[in-house]
């Protein structure tokens, strides 16, 4: 069972990749605002995945609930942002 | 025959959760406009993130810790609505005009 989480944590690391590619060539702002996003949804699953593979998910359960509630501020802050500015150039 | 039965639920449902993201994933790269790659990713991340929390419980056993971890999807099926619902407010605002198909150019060489 501890193989079949770390395989399934590099599949989420891939698609971390995958959305990081946007990130990064992404064409618009808001476009890039919203890969982040997914990133960091995909980010709290890997966390648990390595509480769940170190057999400590106690510690890692905290450390998850912390980074998703900074990554769901970040990205509502942004998003303010842009709400309030009226465009994107 | 217990715990072969925890495994075996666990791992539909975890799998069926990674079948979710990579649709939200695909979706985020293959999409041509703002507006379709927000409906990807804004569905696909929900849904993905309550199955594989649902297979983490599965295979944890319910005990206490089990509320903690039902605290996180309860979370994101708040504020991940929010984030979506917010972002394409702002590209409302912002004037991004959505996408359109672009017409097939008419053949010209009628005998």
């Amino acid at each position: 069972m501890k193989l079949f989480f770390t395989v399934i944590s590099f599949y989420l690391c891939i698609l971390v990749l995958m959305n990081l590619y946007r990130a990064i060539h992404g064409p618009d702002i808001l476009t890039r605002i919203i890969s982040i996003n997914a990133t960091g949804t995909k980010t709290v699953m890997i966390l648990i995945l390595i509480g769940l593979i170190y057999e400590r998910v106690n510690m890692f359960i905290d450390i998850a609930i912390v980074y998703a509630l900074l990554s769901f501020i970040s990205t509502i802050v942004a998003a303010k942002y842009f709400l309030t500015r009226r465009s994107i150039k | 025959m217990l715990h072969i039965i925890q495994i075996i639920v666990t791992a539909v449902l975890v799998l069926s959760g990674l079948f979710f993201f990579t649709t939200a994933t695909l979706g985020l790269l293959r999409f041509p406009d703002f507006y379709c790659r927000l409906h990807a990713t804004g569905k696909g991340d929900t849904l993905g993130t309550l199955l594989l929390f649902a297979g983490f419980v599965v295979y944890e056993g319910f005990h206490l810790l089990s509320l903690k971890f039902l605290l996180i999807p309860v979370f994101i099926f708040l504020a991940s609505p929010t984030v979506t619902h917010s972002i394409g407010r702002a590209g409302v605002s912002c004037g991004v005009s959505p996408w359109e198909k672009k017409k097939p150019k008419q053949q010209e060489n009628t005998p």
